[in-house]
């Protein structure tokens, strides 16, 4: 108990401390909560670190690295959440041995709260994902596939809220067209809608009937796309109006910062990847005021 | 009585919906922070993944074949050692699979350059090995292409100027890469006639530009890796002799 009692003082204090510094940047006596998203995309079972004679990725990467990055995070400020926008399994032995048992073991250990689901998710088929849910002690969070003809029925969340800190974050959850990308023999009657209809609809819900302070996207419809109509997370952002901030994966995009995009209401929304395999660990601080009380244009967000 | 309870019911939800503090995101900072060697492993997680670690590498590093020598896609203008071994291992471990299924044989084989992804040095073949060549899941199927698919696929050929691995079809070219005589099971390509080609999915769904592989008289899967299938030739074979020959070449 008094360990407990100590940990808990001692990340108020880290907590604390973090606030007065950035309140030399910015003065905001009124700032009270403090969320922090973490977030992996298309890790596609690197469960390993890269060797050193793996190029551009040497030494970079590892599951076990990770839990140390996220618990030492977790420490500053116990008001975060870990989400994963899908292509968790499939692109080392591991999965071909394994099944993406181990992948989902140890998201569980790494206490991930969420993840959506990739095309490549589907790679064992749908009966070799719903095989390892039983791993999984996190949600799948999907909006646009409708499951209610599969074998996945009832095992996917359309969207999930989150209270932390007293903040109440909605995240739902996106995937990309699976014809022609996947064999129909391993999605079999997954029906995939309309991403943008989806989430114009979900992204109300959680801002208008579900009174979320933030609304997260899990996407993994790919971040842009230049030579074709195609739905992206860039598009997404323009043409919704509810949400705060889109998680994005599939195209392996390594953005250094977030891509601000002013959506359909004029409202900045963050586009943020972080590639593949692991390699980065993608971190967003929201800062909250207690009182309505920001400038009109809105928020402002600093890139370190 | 039913009215105060729809009452009580009513402002219960609006209790619930209304909120007692408003809070607006007043700030926000990003951060992507590289998952480098600057943090240790977490020892729960490492001990953790250790069994499956050593039970993955004890299988892909045990040795299935020798191979003598160095095998390299670079290797070979129009056929390459390396290439060769590929299609002929697709052709031998997919054929019986086939043949038991629908009882006709697989006359040729196609793969493309591009889909061989390492060298296999000398020494001990491994399953790792196979991983490396073939990281993708690309699967067996078999297309059954009328003659004049074929001669479609010659024109592709001549304009790639590639050594797209093959195996039962025998191709003459010019020196300008153009076909001067094609064979399948030594016989001449005739426009009427249909043909089983071994290729992968991913070949088959339009990957390469292999548009003749575009509406198949049919389409048969597999269910066969050609990862797989590599491992399992190695398997079975106790030195590799795979060397460059004559089944495609120039004047």
């Amino acid at each position: 108990m008094k360990r407990r009692e100590f940990i808990h003082n001692t990340a108020a204090a880290t907590a604390f401390v973090g606030i007065g510094g950035l309140s030399a940047i910015s003065f905001r006596p009124e700032t009270k909560k403090h969320i922090t998203i973490l977030h992996t995309n298309d890790v596609h079972s690197h469960i390993e670190p890269f060797g050193p004679d793996e190029g551009r990725n040497a030494n970079l990467g590892g599951v076990a690295r990770r839990a140390t990055l996220v618990e030492k995070i977790r420490k500053e400020n116990p008001h975060t959440l870990l989400l994963d926008a899908g292509d968790i399994f499939q692109g080392t032995p591991y999965f071909n041995f394994y099944g993406g048992e181990l992948e989902f073991k140890l998201m569980s250990m790494l206490k991930y709260d969420a993840a959506t689901i990739g095309n490549h998710d589907f790679d064992n088929g749908i009966d070799g994902l719903y095989a390892q849910l039983p791993h999984a002690k996190f949600p799948f969070i999907s909006s646009n596939y409708d499951f209610s003809n599969t074998i996945m029925d009832g095992h996917v969340k359309d969207y999930q809220t989150f209270v932390r800190d007293g903040v109440k974050i909605g995240i739902f959850g996106l995937g990309i067209e699976l014809n022609g990308l996947v064999n129909d023999s391993l999605y079999k009657e997954t029906r995939y809608l309309d991403p943008i209809e989806i989430a114009t609809d979900r992204s109300r819900i959680l801002k208008e009937e579900e009174n979320c302070d933030l609304v997260i996207c899990l996407s993994h419809l790919g971040y842009e796309y230049s030579s074709s109509n195609k739905v992206s997370d860039i598009k997404l952002a323009r043409a919704t109006e509810n949400i705060d901030l889109i998680i994005g994966g599939h195209t392996h995009t390594f953005l250094e910062k977030p891509t601000i995009e002013k959506n359909k209401a004029g409202k900045k929304v963050l586009v943020n990847q972080v590639g593949c395999f692991g390699i980065y660990l993608g971190r967003i601080d929201f800062y909250l005021d207690s009182e309505n009380n920001i400038e009109a244009d809105g928020v402002k967000i600093a890139i370190n | 009585m039913k009215l105060s309870k729809l009452l009580l019911l009513a402002s219960t939800v609006f209790i619930l919906s209304c909120k007692t503090e408003k809070t607006e995101v007043a700030r926000i900072d990003t951060q992507r922070i590289a998952v480098d060697n600057s943090f240790q492993e977490d020892s729960q997680i490492s001990e953790f993944i250790s069994p499956y670690k050593e039970h993955l590498n004890a299988t892909l590093d045990s040795a299935l074949a020798y191979n003598p020598s160095l095998l390299s896609k670079n290797e070979g203008e129009l056929n390459t050692a390396i290439g060769n071994l590929m299609a002929d291992a697709v052709l031998i471990q997919a054929n019986p699979v086939f043949r038991k299924r629908t009882g006709k044989n697989i006359d040729m084989v196609l793969l493309n350059h591009g889909g061989i992804r390492a060298v296999i040095p000398a020494g001990k073949v491994t399953s790792r090995t196979a991983y490396q060549i073939m990281p993708f899941e690309n699967e067996i199927v078999i297309a059954e292409l009328t003659g004049k698919k074929i001669k479609e696929m010659l024109k592709y050929l001549e304009k790639a100027k590639t050594a797209h691995p093959v195996s039962g079809i025998k191709i003459l070219a010019d020196k300008n890469y153009k076909t001067i005589k094609a064979t399948i099971n030594e016989e001449e390509i005739e426009d009427d006639m249909t043909y089983f080609v071994a290729t992968s999915d991913y070949l088959v769904n339009g990957g390469d530009n292999m548009n003749f592989f575009k509406d198949p008289v049919n389409l048969y899967g597999a269910d066969y890796k050609i990862r797989n299938a590599m491992i399992d030739y190695f398997k079975k074979t106790d030195t590799i002799k795979a060397k460059i020959d004559d089944r495609y070449i120039k004047e």
